[in-house]
């Protein structure tokens, strides 16, 4: 039984959440800091949080990328295998080429941008489902990464400096920012301008919205999701930069998981696979919930087998709400 | 719009018909097969190599397949059904998964082939006709035993493990580890039933950079004063020495890993890796090959040494830093003998 002022009260919320969907995300991150700072102090020290910061940087930039594709209702399986395979290109062009540290971190950018626009092409012009495209080249990229890495780490110590810069860090107090942070921070700002701001960011929510209504309303879709596959795919390029920073190698055996890891971030964050609907913000508050339940859970001591058990659970939850309040417009 | 699609169509179909043209014929010499985990990991990756330099010297066909990703059972399934139309004389199997093979090998035994595991045993061991392995347990109690010398009795012990599902090679690295130091492993065939104080925590890596560096984070931040890590192979401990030395504790905390990999001599002979357990993948396949081969010649099947249950391929201990009491050999013999 509910009362009517009860109903009004769910109203309210869902109408909050519908028009600002990362408030939800917001609260769960808020909640898990509290609750793990009560069970375990050290949890909150500056220097903790800053690693917890360090672990998501890499995720958090893969899933910048899957944002902007999910948010054209699309799905990218090869966020993973394009950041992986462009940090092994950057780093044999280094190591095997001996060609100058930034201009193999230029070319690896350049070969990230291009396997996303693979995926573009593919996706625009041969209209296949995204689904399908990037199960594809998902296995191609990781073949080619296996072929031209021969299964071997290349160590951050044989590579040019800058090849591994971004895991330099810069102290602040006993918070440890490293550059690699930095820059993920610098690009969700951009984007959540350009996605706020810019036609083009209106142009991508209304594609995913309802494409066709978009093509009507004079809006090039296939030229939107052309661009918005390869700008992911250059994120993924700077993904693979951090990376190595953050490995001091470039190891071509990471990164299998990193595909699902990102949509996680994504779905955490309240944006919709349904298309339309969310935004940056919350994936990179998405990004943090997985590394503060990581990072919490290993301080209060918890067995890591409900590591993945607690995360799998917040997925279901975090899917719940998004349903939830998609039926404010129903 | 339908030109691009036919040309795409058509340049895939070109493609996928010229990859089957390279896979080349038969000249009728005997076929033997080697199924691997994956064909990513540098450890497999090494043992294909062994296994074809090998063939090569024997006359031998190698045929390899592989598991897409760690635990892949169904790939290998497949592979073993393929070897048998192919009218192999055997196979080599890394099992992704001990039991769930062993169906599928029973078909391939009762059908002639023999059938020989490497690196990972079949449950039950006997499944298959012989099995080149490490002993991973005494992998495991070697670099506790060395620790143990080098850091002494009082220490903070962290434990990189692989995943949450005690899969055999993991619990018997960390348990063979907990042996060798000293500590009452409660039940072997189980991670995280002791009750030692020393005992710090437990994370899992995945074996790999990333996993490790992000549990040693993690777990220093718990207990600010660990001494001693174990992690399950080198990849793992690369990831724990990036997080240490951030942490300004790579001089102070001792890392034991095993592998032997090059890359992890390497980092022994750099002072980032305390001591590894060396094991020897290259000699488990060519073993393998050699024994095959041999069926098919003799009619004799491989088997184990008696009252055994595997082929132990041996496992050494490489340090720069030798404890009395502890067999061990530098990193100029590790270097020489190092994989991947």
């Amino acid at each position: 039984m509910t009362t009517g002022f009860e109903e009004s009260r769910q109203d309210r919320i869902q109408h909050a959440l519908h028009r600002r969907p990362t408030l939800g995300p917001l609260a769960v991150l808020v909640l898990a800091v509290i609750v793990f700072s009560i069970i375990n102090t050290r949890f909150l020290n500056p220097e903790n949080l800053s690693l917890v910061l360090q672990q998501v940087t890499v995720i958090a930039l893969l899933a910048l990328g899957q944002t902007l594709i999910i948010l054209t209702a699309g799905i990218d399986l090869s966020a993973g295998a394009i950041a992986v395979f462009s940090s092994i290109l950057m780093a044999n062009l280094a190591y095997d080429a001996g060609s100058p540290g930034l201009l193999a971190i230029v070319a690896g950018l350049a070969f990230g941008t291009g396997m996303g626009a693979v995926n573009g092409f593919l996706v625009t012009r041969i209209k296949l489902p995204p689904f399908i495209v990037t199960l594809g080249t998902l296995s191609i990229f990781f073949a080619l990464n296996s072929v031209v890495s021969n299964s071997e780490t290349v160590r951050g110590t044989d590579m040019p400096a800058i090849m591994t810069w971004t895991g330099e860090t810069i102290p602040i107090g006993s918070f440890r920012l490293t550059y690699g942070s930095i820059i993920m921070l610098l690009l969700f700002g951009l984007f959540f301008y350009l996605l706020a701001h810019t036609a083009w960011g209106k142009h991508v929510r209304a594609t995913g919205d309802d494409a066709e209504a978009a093509r009507l309303a004079g809006i090039r879709t296939g030229r939107v999701l052309l661009s918005v596959y390869t700008v992911a795919g250059a994120i993924y390029g700077v993904a693979a930069w951090v990376l190595m920073g953050r490995l001091a190698s470039a190891d071509p055996n990471v990164g299998t998981d990193y595909n699902l890891d990102s949509i996680t971030a994504v779905v955490l964050g309240g944006t919709s696979l349904f298309g339309g609907r969310g935004g940056v913000v919350g994936t990179l508050v998405g990004a943090l919930i997985v590394g503060v339940f990581r990072n919490g859970l290993v301080l209060a001591g918890v067995q890591v087998v409900w590591q993945g058990f607690a995360v799998g659970l917040l997925v279901l939850l975090a899917v719940t709400i998004d349903q939830w309040i998609r039926k404010v417009r129903a | 719009m339908k030109r691009p699609v036919r040309l795409v169509a058509v340049a895939l179909a070109a493609s996928a018909l010229v990859l089957a043209a390279c896979s080349g014929g038969n000249d009728g010499r005997p076929i033997i097969g080697l199924i691997t985990k994956t064909d990513t990991n540098p450890f497999f990756v090494t043992m294909k190599k062994g296994a074809q330099e090998q063939a090569t010297k024997d006359g031998i066909d190698l045929r390899t397949f592989a598991g897409r990703i760690d635990g892949d059972n169904e790939s290998q399934v497949t592979a073993i059904e393929n070897l048998m139309a192919l009218g192999a004389e055997g196979f080599m199997i890394t099992p992704n998964d001990s039991r769930a093979i062993v169906p599928a090998i029973e078909r391939a035994k009762e059908a002639g082939l023999a059938v020989i595991a490497l690196d990972t045993q079949l449950d039950p061991a006997d499944a298959a006709d012989s099995t080149y392995a490490t002993d991973n347990f005494e992998a495991g109690r070697l670099v506790g035993e060395w620790a143990r010398a080098k850091v002494g009795e009082d220490a903070r012990i962290a434990f990189l493990d692989l995943t949450p599902d005690q899969v055999s090679v993991d619990v018997q690295r960390d348990q063979g580890f907990m042996e060798g130091f000293g500590i009452d492993t409660g039940d072997p065939n189980r991670i995280g039933d002791e009750d030692d104080p020393r005992i710090s925590g437990h994370d899992v890596t995945d074996g790999a950079a990333e996993g490790g560096r992000t549990a040693m984070e993690n777990l220093l931040q718990r207990d600010p004063g660990i001494t001693l890590v174990y992690t399950i192979n080198e990849p793992a401990a690369a990831g724990a020495y990036e997080a240490l030395k951030a942490a300004g504790k790579a001089e102070t905390v001792t890392l034991v890993s095993v592998d032997g990999g090059c890359p992890g001599v390497q980092s022994v002979k750099d002072g980032q890796l305390g001591a590894t357990s060396q094991q020897y993948p290259l000699k488990m396949a060519a073993s393998g090959v050699t024994a095959i081969a041999e069926f098919e010649k003799t009619g004799q099947k491989p088997g184990n040494p008696g009252g055994q249950d595997f082929t132990d391929t041996g496992v050494t201990l490489i340090t720069d830093d030798p404890q009395p009491g502890v067999d061990s050999e530098d990193t100029t013999f590790g270097t020489e003998n190092c994989w991947g």
